[in-house]
């Protein structure tokens, strides 16, 4: 027994001894999303654009002399997680942290970011809870469910006229969240839509709600939350021979959505941030990351941008501490990203983002409208 | 008519599938007396190793080979899986106080979905459709009943597969040695009757049907995660309680009538609270029946 104590105590001391001595000429930075759970196509863009913005940043000398390291937790876009997790980075010591990834992660790990004083930049939480409950310490770099709702509404109401609605949502943070801003709008524009529901996420069998949406003749299915769940509705749908228009959100931008429901998402329309990956400020990392063969698609430069203008800002302040960088980063801008110039408004939203739509064609998003 | 008549057949598949799973629940607790928690991650492996067979046959142009190899190959992976975890994480702890093994089963569920997470990956694995279409049951006012081929398919291995395990249990020696041990588990080991080994095939067997249960699931839905094995495993654990535990036409029926109060409730009363609707349910049945719906009274004895 005294060796086996004997044996710990050396181990946790070793590891302290390694732990501590690099950590003097470096600054750690966080990154937490689902790195597991049916949100973990999403973790890996997270990482993907994350690393190669670290690995930028330190080939160019690091922030203020000092290099970065990236620390990563795992949320599974549970909030229970997301919290532990959040705990985690703080007693790691990180100074911001890209993330989180799901809008019912991001909210309740604000409060311990904030409570701690470290900035936190979510490349994908959209619901507009996230940074309207007045912490000083919470911005994004992509836009807001009530842009997003409003942009899949109006283009409904212009493209689909007299089609039977049904408005469906996950019941997470982040699905009901987007499908009531599209409730909302659809109302205001004057379209009643004729079904609404919420189902559970998770499920695998959905078969009784798609006979339900045959039977009351819907035509277009709306559907707030991930792709999991939607790859599965259109997959049964189209097992019981429904085929309406399907509409969704910037989860639904996932290619594992394809793989999950085959054929059957053929034309399914989703809105989604502009494609950064076209633009020119994202050449030069785009063609890094197709080097090391990684997609530069989807949130991949959203989360690049979180950490790129931290650094810029941080570089500004002459601090990495979190109220000064958040000062400089509300104050300051535009910064230039890879998602072209960023200009944060006193909540820490990006100021003018925009929605796209998309539609989904031989197994790949095709850019339908700009606006 | 046309609606309620899709929604009995959604129902119904989908309490086959319960059905399925909560025999292998049903058995284990009528023979030792335990809840197996793992038997939900049994029936996830069994869907995995499905998957598995199924992207190595890609070449292989006969559906039903492809899919009868799938369901040979993962009921014989998944009987090793059933024999070794009760070897492993029961057998040792049989004798101990009444909630070791119970611990000891939540474990193995917590190691089989960590395990198939890493040398599987987190992500979901989908399989293109495998069995297309169906035929049209009834067309009323242009609302068409689909019944597909897999979800006929579904009915019927199920019913082959129950109705060879009733042979088993009824017919056989081995059947024979099983209620024995059901009945009695000392006396039948007095009477010459080998429990460790009659307690193995149980869990062979009960660990086969979860992994025929897993190979229909991963055809009919065609998305499986290694979480699957957690959802499937409480409605079907509901269903074996919902039908008397330790009884098997029990099992079957609690699963039948969770899929169609599932279908039913979704289909009049909300999308929403069909999960609410089974376990009031179930909490209404056990208030009036407490041993289930087919369950015998056990006479405790004191």
């Amino acid at each position: 027994m005294k060796k086996y104590l004997f044996c710990t105590a050396a181990t946790l001391a070793l590891s302290f001894a390694v732990a501590a001595a690099p950590a003097q000429a470096q600054t750690k930075v966080g990154m937490a999303g689902p790195l597991t759970g049916s949100n973990a196509a999403f973790g890996v863009q997270q990482k993907v654009g994350a690393d190669q913005a670290v690995a930028d940043i330190n080939a160019k000398g690091g922030v203020l002399g000092k290099k970065l390291v990236e620390v990563v937790q795992d949320d599974a876009c549970d909030p229970k997680q997301a919290v532990t997790a959040a705990n985690q980075l703080v007693s790691d010591g990180v100074v911001m942290v890209d993330g989180h990834f799901c809008s019912a992660s991001s909210i309740p790990a604000s409060k311990v970011y904030t409570d701690n004083g470290i900035l936190q930049i979510s490349p994908a939480s959209t619901n507009p809870n996230y940074t309207d409950d007045g912490s000083a310490f919470t911005f994004r770099t992509c836009g807001r469910d009530d842009q997003q709702g409003k942009v899949a509404a109006e283009y409904i109401a212009k493209h689909f006229k007299g089609a039977k609605i049904a408005v469906l949502d996950d019941n997470s943070t982040y699905g009901k969240g987007i499908a009531d801003q599209v409730r909302m709008n659809l109302k205001k524009l004057g379209i009643p839509d004729a079904y609404d529901t919420s189902y559970t996420a998770g499920d695998k069998d959905y078969s009784a709600l798609i006979s339900r949406l045959k039977q009351q003749g819907i035509t277009l299915v709306y559907i707030g939350g991930y792709y999991a769940d939607a790859g599965l509705i259109m997959r049964g749908g189209a097992a019981q021979g429904y085929t309406p228009q399907y509409f969704s959100e910037d989860a639904a931008q996932a290619s594992a959505l394809w793989q999950v429901a085959g054929p059957a998402a053929e034309g399914m329309l989703f809105t989604f941030p502009p494609p950064a990956e076209v633009g020119s400020a994202a050449a030069a990392v785009v063609n890094e990351l197709k080097k090391a063969n990684q997609d530069p698609s989807g949130y991949v430069l959203y989360s690049y941008a979180t950490i790129q203008v931290w650094a810029e800002a941080a570089k500004k302040a002459h601090s990495v501490k979190g109220s000064l960088v958040s000062k400089e980063l509300k104050a300051g801008g535009p910064w230039p990203s890879v998602l072209g110039p960023l200009k944060f408004d006193s909540k820490g939203d990006v100021v003018d983002a925009a929605y796209a739509i998309y539609k989904w064609h031989n197994g790949a998003p095709v850019l339908i409208t700009a606006k | 008519m046309a609606y309620a008549l899709q929604q009995l057949v959604n129902g119904i598949t989908l309490g086959m599938i319960y059905g399925l799973i909560a025999v292998g629940y049903t058995m284990v607790y009528g023979i030792i007396g335990m809840i197996n928690f793992a038997h939900g991650d049994v029936f996830m492996v069994g869907a995995f190793v499905g998957i598995i067979v199924l992207t190595a046959l890609t070449g292989v142009t006969s559906v039903p080979m492809g899919i009868l190899a799938a369901l040979i190959l993962s009921a014989g992976v998944c009987a090793l899986y059933g024999f070794s975890i009760e070897r492993v994480a029961y057998r040792p702890l049989r004798g101990s106080f009444r909630l070791a093994p119970l611990i000891s089963a939540i474990g193995m569920s917590i190691l089989l979905e960590n395990y198939v997470q890493t040398s599987q990956g987190a992500l979901e694995r989908a399989i293109p459709v495998a069995v297309p279409g169906g035929f049209v049951l009834m067309n009323e006012n242009g609302f068409v009943v689909q019944l597909s081929w897999m979800q006929i398919a579904i009915v019927v291995v199920t019913l082959v597969t129950l109705g060879i395990f009733t042979y088993i249990v009824t017919k056989t020696p081995l059947g024979r040695s099983m209620r024995a041990v059901e009945q009695d588990a000392k006396m039948a080991a007095l009477l010459g009757i080998d429990t460790n080994r009659t307690i193995s095939y149980t869990f062979i067997i009960g660990s086969a049907l979860a992994a025929v249960a897993g190979v229909m699931f991963l055809l009919y839905y065609g998305v499986i995660d290694f979480y699957i094995g957690f959802n499937a495993g409480i409605k079907a654990f509901t269903a074996a309680v919902l039908g008397g535990i330790g009884s098997l036409p029990g099992a079957v029926l609690g699963g039948l009538l969770i899929g169609l109060i599932e279908a039913f409730w979704s289909g009049y009363a909300t999308v929403a609270y069909k999960d609410v609707a089974v376990y009031s349910i179930l909490a209404i049945v056990l208030m009036f029946m407490p041993t289930g719906l087919l369950g015998r009274n056990d006479i405790e004895k004191v």
